[in-house]
């Protein structure tokens, strides 16, 4: 089977966790979250993005490498030199665990890129000349995968139960102010550690429980945007559609939710009349963006972090507060596992994004 | 040498134990087939004139009527059938070229008939669009690239409010939009090639559903225009019946510079067919033929099409979706290209199978290419150079069912134009004689004593329940997939896999074959 060319479905479970202060917290809580929704995986993946990780590695761009053999390795690191200043490298830690059998070479890599090649490409900005190195990393290099590629954030997955693969990367160790977790249920991929969540792009991390029937438009919709989906899964697409109505498109996240769960045309008549245009205008404008079928995600970047629900909720997402503290997991005992008594639990309506956002940042 | 009849192609059977010669067959039928003598009470048919319409079995009121197939046999001769000795046998006698109605009739490969579609099971809750909302609603027209709006405004900064579409402006200004409730339109169909009461039927139902009609290269006759709303108004080469009132009483323009049934040549409305009303209509003497050249003979080439496209938005000042419709041939991926390059809103894409009131048979059995791969082709072409947003493809020629419909879309299609399947829902049965003007359905006739036989109130129900049935059954197949809006079927190739095609059939559609996962 080859894994580039199947479509990646799963049920899964999904957390995220966000301390909106920017304030640092170990990844404990989040390796004992994900540990309570282990019926939800079946120990084919699991995965963890972390943000505000490498502080003193801010400014540089962080590669988090597979390898699976030493040539690819080789190979990528010919075509990151040629392009990139190193400014550090090294293997990323684990502890043995016994449920982890067989594991690639991880490594990390912290980057600034070469101007003189950025330059090559005319107007490229610096994001998009780093989306280029990753999709040709994971094209092109064989046995090679950039599991992230974002600043002062990381992703860490595997083939293996999330608390597993937690305890494996030693992420109790780290600190971040956003960490989501994922535990994966995939019903056709044989597991292998790049297929697993979060799928990582630029500062983008995505987890996703869901199954997405709009993924063949999506993904020809992109095209007409330069994005080439080279992975064939959900995730991937969701990355892209953020990056490209959030970042390209400078949309708010409030705006990019009412785009991939677009309201019902019933629900916009309703709606006001300057509402109504926007609304309509957006569904016009955006149909190919829709995403359709059961889906509760959980979106993060540097400065923000969202869930967000299918139209018509067919998969479970459920949020919480505590103080600063912003909780969004598939299940509620998730969120009371490491917060027993949150100020706030509430079930998000379908298609109505949480939004955590780092204070005194727009995100 | 024996003059040689044309063989005759249908039989009359009369049981004389049913028949009780109340003559309405007589009265009926518009090529005289049946007669009524006197002296003996009896009625009589005449086999050779029959043209297969079936009217007269359908309203004998004691079932005295069955129209067959001539069982007469020439040698079997897998060469020379009893269709080419026949056709051959009438250009003997005539020195003419053969006509035909109605889209092409030959056994080319009907690619619907070899996609399925998928249906979600437990990875994916199938939805029930009788419990939960299923939309179809559909919008044809030139989209930009992205939206504009403009930040927050000040209301919004009410504590714990979620801030969402509401708190911004919008700057964009859309090009002007075709709303469709269901992605059907019908197909262009001129008052001339069919009756009024046909177009009336068409124009109510188009209403009645909210999508819209084409008036075809026929005007737009006086009575229509309280339709105008639910009207694209098309713009021929014979420019028949095209004026300001014209132009600005449809919905949107459509140029039409080929058909299906008949690429590369004009019409011909015969002059018989031209009646008071007509020539009123169409802005050309009584009696007179109405042709159409084959090109616009102000469009020789992609560049002049552009200026027609910008006078006609000029003209109705930019208002009106303005698009063009092109019949599917070996290039039409580029020119597609072309067409959307040069402004069109929508482009409409006529098949090989595609309609016609009158067309040389020659043209339409063998000029064009199916639509199915034209649709694909041109969807991937846009997509590919990033301009599949400016213009909406609406895929026409042939589309008989519901199914169709949903292929069509899924493999590119914004909405599909449906003629045939609409007239057959008005009474056609298919006899391909729509160019005689002798039409017992009252559809393809301007005969004052057939076209009444049309009730354009029963017309438009049967319209009406036609497009429901379509719709509700999209629906059902839509929910299956897992799917509330049409939009994420539309160019969702995932969605379809395809049965006993070759390997460049399924790479040029774009499709996986059936067995083959995600």
């Amino acid at each position: 089977m080859d894994r580039f060319h199947e479509k990646d479905i799963s049920g899964c479970g999904i957390i995220g966790i966000m301390e909106q202060s920017g304030k640092r917290f170990s990844g404990r809580d989040i390796i004992t979250s994900i540990a309570s929704m282990r019926e939800r995986a079946n120990g084919l993946g699991g995965g963890f993005a972390a943000y505000g990780i490498y502080p003193e590695f801010k400014r540089d761009w962080c590669f988090h490498m597979m390898f699976e053999n030493k040539s690819a390795m080789v190979q990528t690191e010919e075509y990151i030199r040629d392009n990139y200043k190193i400014v550090k490298d090294e293997i990323i830690p684990t502890k043995e665990d016994k449920s982890i059998k067989y594991r690639p070479l991880l490594w990390r890599y912290f980057l600034q890129p070469k101007e003189e090649k950025k330059k090559l490409h005319y107007d490229i900005t610096e994001e998009d000349f780093v989306a280029k190195t990753v999709i040709e990393i994971n094209t092109r290099i064989s046995g090679a995968f950039v599991a992230s590629s974002g600043k002062n954030m990381g992703v860490f997955k595997g083939v293996g139960y999330p608390e597993d693969i937690g305890r494996f990367y030693r992420l109790e160790e780290y600190e971040a102010y956003i960490w989501t977790a994922h535990g994966r249920f995939p019903t056709n991929t044989v597991g292998w550690w790049g297929g697993a969540h979060p799928f990582g792009l630029l500062d983008w991390s995505v987890i996703h429980n869901g199954e997405i029937s709009s993924y063949g438009i999506n993904k020809r919709f992109l095209l007409n945007y330069g994005y080439v989906c080279a992975f064939f899964t959900d995730t991937e697409v969701i990355t892209y559609l953020f990056d490209l109505l959030v970042r390209k498109h400078k949309l708010s996240f409030e705006v990019a939710a009412d785009i991939l769960t677009a309201p019902f045309w019933d629900d916009i008549e309703r709606q006001s009349e300057e509402k109504r245009e926007i609304s309509q205008a957006l569904r016009i404008i955006y149909g190919s963006a829709l995403v359709n079928g059961p889906f509760s995600v959980i979106v993060a970047n540097t400065n923000t972090m969202v869930g967000l629900n299918d139209r018509i909720k067919l998969r479970p997402l459920v949020a919480a507060t505590s103080g600063n503290k912003l909780y969004i997991a598939s299940e509620e005992s998730a969120i009371r596992e490491v917060c027993p008594t949150p100020d706030e639990v509430w079930m998000p309506k379908a298609g109505e994004p949480v939004i955590g956002r780092l204070k005194g940042k727009n995100g | 040498m024996a003059k040689r009849p044309t063989p005759t192609e249908f039989i009359i059977e009369r049981d004389e134990g049913k028949c009780i010669a109340c003559q309405v067959c007589v009265r009926m039928c518009s090529n005289d087939a049946h007669s009524y003598d006197p002296e003996t009470d009896t009625v009589t048919s005449d086999s050779t004139k029959c043209v297969g319409c079936h009217f007269c079995e359908t309203i004998c009121p004691t079932g005295a009527i069955i129209i067959k197939r001539n069982p007469s046999e020439f040698k079997l001769n897998a060469n020379w059938s009893a269709q080419v000795i026949r056709n051959i046998t009438k250009q003997a006698e005539t020195s003419g070229v053969l006509l035909t109605g109605m889209g092409c009739d030959k056994p080319y490969p009907v690619y619907w008939d070899h996609i399925v579609l998928n249906a979600s099971q437990v990875t994916n809750p199938s939805i029930d669009p009788l419990r939960e909302p299923m939309e179809l609603r559909t919008y044809i027209g030139r989209k930009p690239d992205r939206i504009e709006l403009t930040a927050h405004s000040p209301q919004s900064t009410e504590k714990n409010k979620i801030p969402s579409a509401m708190d911004y402006r919008l700057l964009t200004k859309l090009s002007p939009q075709l709303k469709l409730e269901t992605p059907i339109l019908f197909s262009a169909m001129s008052y001339g090639s069919i009756s009024l009461n046909a177009c009336i039927s068409l124009a109510r139902a188009a209403k009645e559903i909210g999508t819209f009609y084409n008036t075809g290269e026929g005007g737009l006759h006086k009575d229509l225009y309280e339709y105008g709303a639910h009207t694209i108004v098309q713009v021929a080469s014979g420019r028949f019946g095209v004026h300001r009132e014209y132009l600005e009483a449809g919905a949107a323009i459509e140029i039409k510079i080929g058909q299906g049934a008949k690429p590369g040549i004009g019409g011909h409305l015969p002059g018989e067919k031209v009646s008071e009303e007509i020539s009123q209509t169409r802005m050309i003497p009584v009696g007179t033929d109405a042709l159409s050249p084959a090109p616009h003979h102000d469009i020789y080439s992609i560049e002049d099409l552009k200026q027609l496209i910008f006078a006609l938005k000029e003209a109705t000042r930019y208002s009106k979706p303005v698009g063009v419709k092109i019949s599917a041939v070996h290039n039409v991926a580029p020119i597609a290209s072309g067409i959307v390059r040069a402004g069109a809103d929508f482009v409409a894409i006529d098949g090989l199978r595609g309609g016609t009131g009158a067309a040389p048979t020659v043209i339409r059995d063998n000029v064009g290419i199916p639509i199915e791969l034209a649709i694909a082709a041109v969807d991937n072409r846009l997509r590919e150079e990033g301009i599949r947003n400016q213009a909406s493809l609406i895929a026409a020629g042939g589309i008989r069912s519901s199914s169709d419909v949903i292929k069509a879309i899924a493999l590119g299609a914004d909405a599909v134009y449906i003629g045939t399947a609409a007239l057959v829902a008005m009474g056609c049965n298919l006899c391909q004689r729509c160019y005689t003007g002798k039409c017992n359905w009252g559809i393809a006739t301007q005969d004052p004593y057939l076209t009444k036989r049309l009730n354009p109130d029963i017309g438009t129900r049967r319209l009406v329940n036609l497009l429901r049935a379509w719709s509700l059954e999209i629906k059902e197949m839509l929910g299956g997939m897992g799917i509330n809006a049409i939009e994420s079927l539309r160019g969702n190739r995932e969605q379809l896999r395809g049965v006993g095609l070759s390997d460049t059939d399924l790479k040029l559609l774009g499709i996986k074959p059936a067995g083959e996962a995600w």
